[in-house]
Formats: C-alpha cells, sequence, structure tokens
C-alpha cells in the first residue's frame, strides 16, 4: 500500500526524522492559508499523486509570494501529470502539500528496503540524490553504499555513522544523520514498511540534515497491525476495479489488452497472460481467483472482468486441483446467466472431474467454447476477439 | 529415492483443527502419507477424525515421533508456528499459509540459523514424492512417480508442468514448491543442490516467475554444478513494472525482476526456457531426448 508525502513526513516526524515544516491543502485557499502559517518567504507547492518523478513533471512549484502559492494551487489542483511511473494516462491532481523552502546545500540518498538474497532489512545510502537510485546503481554502483541490518539487535548506530561517512556528509553534521537514520529505520520496522525513501536527503545551510521527500510503502500482508496505516490509503489514487477485487478477497490488476482472463493461482494467472500474447492476443487483466473459487466469487470475478470496456471476450483457465471442475463449471454458468454474457467465453478445465465440468458447460445452452488446453484455449479466444 | 520427503516421513499438522488444515491433512493421509497427528493450542488431549491433537509441538513429536511439519495457522500466527517446529528440532517444516507479514519471516530466517530445521515455503503448495508421500495441498493424483524434479515458485503453475509430464510418459522424483513470497525458507539453489545429488533424479524443471535475483543467482549455479539438465520457465513475462501480480514477490521494482533479464541468463547458463507455459513438458522432453535420458525418464505406462 502507497501513501502521499505529506502522510509519510507526518510519520517521521513522529519517529523524530527532520522533514521541512509543511501543510496539505485541497483548494487553493487551503494552500495560501497553509502558506500562511509556515514560517519562510519562499514556499514550495508540490502536487501529492502515488508515483515518482513530479518534479521533472511541473508537479513543484518555487513561489515567492502568497499570492504565488494561489497562482501555482489552482495550477496544478485538477491537471493530470504525467510522469515516468504513472503510464500515459497520467494521474490528476487533487491534493498539495504546501512547504516552507529550503536552502539546499546538497541532496543525498537514503532507503531502507527488505533485500531478498539475504531476507535482511538493508539501508543504502549514496551521495547522488536527487537521481534516480536505479540510474546510479547502473551507473555508478560504487556510490552505493549498503547497511545489513541483523534482525536481532536492529540497526546499530556505528552502522548508521559509518554510512553517513561513506556518503560524505559534512563531518560536523554526521550525528544528525545518524539520529535521521536510525529515526527511519524504526518507522520502517514499527510500520512494517516495503519501502521507505528518502530521495533527496538534503544537507540544508543552516546545517540541519532533512527529508525534502518521502515515500513510505507498507507491506499489505502486515495491514491487519496498522490500522493508522489503513486510515491514510486514498481511493482516488487506486484503479476503480482494483478497489473492488480487494473487497471480494481477488487479486486483480488492470491491464491495456482485451482479452479478459480468469485464472486460479498467481503463477498460473501470470502465465495465462503470457500465453494470450504469445498466441498474438492483449490481456486486459491478471486475475486470480484463488485456490478456493467458490460460485460467487466467480460471479464477482465475471462482473469484474465485464466492468473493462475494452474486454471483447474472457478466457477462463482452470486447474482443478483441490477444486472440483464440476463445481466450477457450474459457477462459471450460474455467474455467466447472471451477467447475461454476450461476449465470447472460452473456458478451459484440467483437474479433478474435468469430464462432468465439461458436461455442465456443454448442457448449459451458453455459448461457451471449450478448450483442450492451455495452448488451445488461448488460440481460440485470441482467434474469435480477433 | 527422491528428496526431503518418502513413505518414512511422519508428519504432524500446525493448525490441524482449522477447516483448511483438516481437510489436507486427510487428502494426505488419503495419498498415503503418515500423517501422525496434529497440534493446536487448548484443544491437546482430544481427537479430530481419528488425529490426535496435541497443545505443542514438542508435545506431538514426544508422542508421535514426527519429523516433519505442515503449517496452516493464519497468518498473524504463523511466524510463531514455525518457529514452534523449529524449536522442536523437527528436520522439515513446510509452511502453506499465504500473507505472513515479510517482516516477521525477516525475524524467522535469523532465528533460524544454526538450527537443524530445513523450511519449505511460507506462501507454498508443499512438497510431494509421487507414490510415496504427499504434504500440502497438490492434488495427487496428477503427479506418477518418476526421474524429474520440479521446484517452483507458483503452485497452479507447478500442477500444470507435473500434469504436462506425467500425460507424456513422464514420472516425477519430487516436486517442491518454494513459495511465493520474496522472503522464504528454501530457495532454487537449496532444491538444485539435493536434485544433483539425488540419484534418482535425472533432470530438473525450474519454474520462476518475475520479481528478486533468485532466477538469475541459481542458472548461474546451475552453470557451474549441475550435472543434470535443467530446463524453465518464467511467468510474468506480460506483466506490468511496480504491480505486485498475485504472490508478494511477484513485483518488478525499479527496472529489477523482469522476465525478459531472468530469461536472458537462464539461456545464458545452458538452461532451455520454454517460451509458453504450454511447453513446459515438451521443452523438457526434447531435451532428455538430446542427452538420452528419454526412455530412463519414461516412467509412466
Amino acid at each position: 500500500m502507497n501513501i502521499h508525502e505529506y502522510q509519510g513526513k507526518e510519520i517521521l516526524r513522529q519517529y523524530g526524522v527532520a522533514v521541512s515544516n509543511g501543510k496539505v491543502a485541497f483548494t487553493a485557499d487551503e494552500a495560501v492559508e497553509a502558506a500562511k502559517t509556515l514560517d519562510s518567504k519562499v514556499y514550495v507547492v508540490k502536487a501529492q499523486i502515488h508515483a515518482g518523478g513530479r518534479g521533472k513533471a511541473g508537479g513543484v512549484k518555487i513561489a515567492k509570494s502568497l499570492d504565488e502559492v494561489r497562482t501555482y494551487a489552482n495550477e496544478l489542483l485538477g491537471k493530470v501529470l504525467v510522469t515516468h511511473q504513472t503510464g500515459p494516462e497520467g494521474k490528476e491532481v487533487k491534493r498539495l502539500l504546501v512547504e516552507e523552502g529550503c536552502d539546499i546545500k546538497k541532496e543525498y540518498y537514503v532507503g531502507v528496503v527488505i533485500d531478498r538474497k539475504t531476507g535482511r532489512v538493508t539501508l543504502m545510502a549514496s551521495e547522488e540524490g536527487g537521481t534516480e537510485i536505479e540510474e546510479v546503481a547502473e551507473k555508478t554502483p560504487e556510490k552505493i553504499f549498503k547497511e545489513v541490518v541483523d534482525p536481532a539487535v536492529g540497526l546499530q548506530v556505528f552502522q548508521a555513522r559509518r554510512l553517513a561517512l561513506n556518503i560524505n556528509i559534512p563531518k560536523e553534521l554526521v550525528n544528525k544523520a545518524v539520529k535521521f537514520m536510525m529515526g527511519l529505520y524504526q518507522v520502517f520496522i514499527d510500520k512494517d514498511c516495503s519501502i521507505a525513501e528518502i530521495n533527496p536527503l538534503v544537507v540544508t545551510g543552516g546545517g540541519d540534515v532533512m527529508a525534502l521527500d518521502a515515500k513510505l510503502n507498507f507491506d499489505s500482508n502486515a495491514l491487519f497491525r496498522h490500522k493508522d496505516v489503513v486510515a491514510l490509503r486514498d481511493l482516488d489514487e487506486e484503479d476503480p476495479k482494483e478497489i473492488q477485487a480487494s473487497k471480494f478477497d481477488l487479486n486483480y490488476v488492470a491491464l491495456d489488452g482485451n482479452i479478459g482472463c480468469m485464472v486460479n493461482g498467481a503463477g498460473l494467472a501470470m502465465a495465462t497472460m503470457d500465453i494470450i500474447k504469445f498466441h498474438g492476443g492483449e490481456p486486459a487483466n491478471f486475475l486470480d481467483v484463488g485456490g478456493g473459487a467458490t460460485a460467487e466469487r466467480v460471479t464477482e470475478a465475471f462482473k469484474l472482468i465485464l466492468s473493462d470496456k475494452n474486454v471483447k471476450g474472457v478466457f477462463i483457465n482452470i486447474f482443478g486441483g483441490i477444486m472440483k471442475c464440476d463445481v466450477i463449471a457450474s459457477g462459471v454458468v450460474e455467474a455467466a446467466k447472471q451477467v447475461q454474457l454476450n461476449i465470447p467465453l472460452v473456458v478451459r478445465l484440467e483437474g479433478t472431474n474435468v469430464d462432468l465440468g465439461k458436461k455442465i458447460l456443454r448442457e448449459s445452452g451458453l455459448n461457451i467454447v471449450a478448450a483442450e488446453s492451455m495452448a488451445d484455449g488461448a488460440d481460440k479466444i485470441v482467434s474469435l476477439v480477433k | 529415492m527422491s528428496i526431503l520427503v518418502n513413505k518414512d516421513t511422519k508428519v504432524i499438522t500446525q493448525g490441524i483443527t482449522g477447516a483448511t488444515g483438516l481437510f489436507h491433512a486427510k487428502g494426505c493421509a488419503e495419498y498415503g502419507t503418515q500423517m501422525v497427528g496434529g497440534v493446536t493450542p487448548g484443544k491437546g488431549g482430544t481427537e479430530i477424525e481419528g488425529f490426535p491433537v496435541y497443545d505443542t509441538v514438542e508435545e506431538a513429536v514426544k508422542a508421535t515421533g514426527a519429523n516433519a511439519s505442515v503449517i496452516y495457522v493464519a497468518p498473524p500466527f504463523a511466524a510463531d508456528a514455525i518457529m514452534e517446529a523449529v524449536d522442536a528440532e523437527l528436520d522439515l517444516v513446510i509452511c502453506i499459509t499465504e500473507g505472513i507479514p515479510v517482516l516477521d519471516m525477516v525475524k524467522v530466517q535469523r532465528y533460524m540459523e544454526g538450527k537443524k530445521t530445513r523450511l519449505i515455503g511460507p506462501n507454498c503448495p508443499g512438497v510431494i514424492t509421487p507414490g510415496e508421500c504427499k504434504i500440502g495441498i497438490m492434488p495427487g493424483y496428477i503427479h506418477a512417480p518418476g526421474k524429474v524434479g520440479i521446484v517452483s515458485r507458483s503452485g497452479t503453475l507447478t500442477y500444470e508442468a507435473v500434469h504436462q509430464l506425467t500425460t507424456n510418459g513422464i514420472g516425477q522424483s519430487t516436486a517442491v514448491g518454494i513459495g511465493g513470497d520474496p522472503v522464504n525458507g528454501t530457495n532454487f539453489i537449496d532444491v538444485l543442490k539435493m536434485f544433483n545429488e539425488d540419484p534418482d533424479t535425472e533432470a530438473v524443471i525450474m519454474i520462476g516467475e518475475i520479481g528478486g535475483t533468485a532466477e538469475e543467482e541459481a542458472a548461474e549455479w546451475v552453470k557451474a554444478n549441475m550435472k543434470k539438465p535443467v530446463v524453465g520457465f518464467i511467468g510474468g513475462q506480460t506483466a506490468p513494472p511496480g504491480k505486485r501480480m498475485g504472490h508478494a514477490g511477484a513485483i518488478i521494482s525499479g527496472g529489477k525482476g523482469t522476465a525478459a533479464e531472468k530469461i536472458k541468463t537462464m539461456e545464458s547458463c545452458g538452461i532451455r526456457v520454454a517460451k509458453s507455459p504450454a511447453e513446459m513438458g515438451q521443452t523438457l522432453i526434447s531435451v532428455l531426448e538430446e542427452k538420452g535420458l528419454l526412455e530412463i525418464c519414461k516412467t509412466v505406462k
């Protein structure tokens, strides 16, 4: 789960991690009011969307007066920002963060991630701040420093100090940088983050070490123990179909193609998208109905797929292991009747009671094309939507 | 011969009084696995469908002589269940539970350092040695005893591969689901090592997916060490970046962990990769043919 920059900074503040003073605003009036409360002559007006690359896309403005704050707020609110992370359709700006301007001396990078190879929480830092860390990793990997944390004792001060020294934080500010990193690590652990990335971390003319930006992502498996984090979810930032899917515990990801897919199991669901592409089609979605797909879930999954107006055909690919094929077939028939399906439907069933399942589909009176195998099914649905 | 589990493996089920745990305990017992009991704290001393229930893993091990455990405990309590099984010094712990917080698994991995237990999973279908022992949620009947090992991050995609093999007359030595989570107990290399040393495994299918670099590391290991042919498949060639595709670990982040990158590395390390998921079986068969191993691997009459 993602949150906005201003929400991330609020959490950081609670852990003693230095961030600029600022306030969220939903209207231009609120933006001006927010600016008035700040102790600064220069303000930064920042678009709040769940995507990086806002600066380059024109989503961050420097205002030198309250009038300029209003002008920029009006300009940004309602604007669709297209960044390298939003996709070509972009994201509409509905919230702004108004902050005190900051006298930046140098920009750095610090991030906390889980390293899959070691299975450990790892801090990464670099003196190449402000640019994409992936780019730094590619071009100058020697400029990225890492500290692997032993979960039994947590991040140690000497590790944070070594990191600060490695990235050339000015000597007199190393202790501030250490406090910053210790706080950031604690946020990561306490809130079950999947990423806590500060890019850039800045050293200011006034001798502060603070977060200019903040990206916190959370492990969705751990949200059950973080009601405070769940409360920060912004549904405007999510695909409505994905929100609907999450209500029914369906794993759904919207894609650009026109062939809807319904599959049991994440791996098979990915492979089904791949095989559609392999046969010359374009998948409209990833959808895993889970191992225990019931008739109700199949129906909801159907509705979800059909709510995508681009969908011109549906491919159901089920490997019924524990789930019996006849149960799934009945669910499909029931659902197809309920949603009054009028586009091609190809069903591939394999597994327990497969013959009975196929018989149910055949005798349903519905226009269902049975497939003999995954490849056969992909081939059939691709030619049917052409 | 086989790896990890065989006809002598004695298994307890943690979370046996839950609907899922009980359903699969029965299924595995029907398959022929020695399912010797279960653990549900607070229900010790009772019996459910013929399985004795204990309060703790330690007690269950003492009473039944179990050397393996399978876990269906709900996500908030699953990490604790794994550590309890490790503390009881079981040889093998298989965690089926999906949805365990990653930081819980980070702690579990640290706790397991220097301990004797091997953990498979979490978020996996389990392990099966066809005809001998099935531990987990996979449909037993699609498997057949044989000489091809399978290791996979995905459940249903493994069934797909197994099905393609069995219907082509190729049986399996052991099929291992290592699970779809980013931090897990056993990785590809661990399993490949075991298959490499198993005299009854002639070839291996390795099924990966987007996210992380485990497949690349495994491919490099195969190139340097593997004496047996390995073929592969990578799911998620059409997955968009930044989106979690069902599995917690299946995400392309920062341009890393793409299918294309994995396939490229695997092929450069001598692993033939099936272009389509429908061709996993055929890809293996063509490699077996080239190596003169097809006849010996045709174990299904």
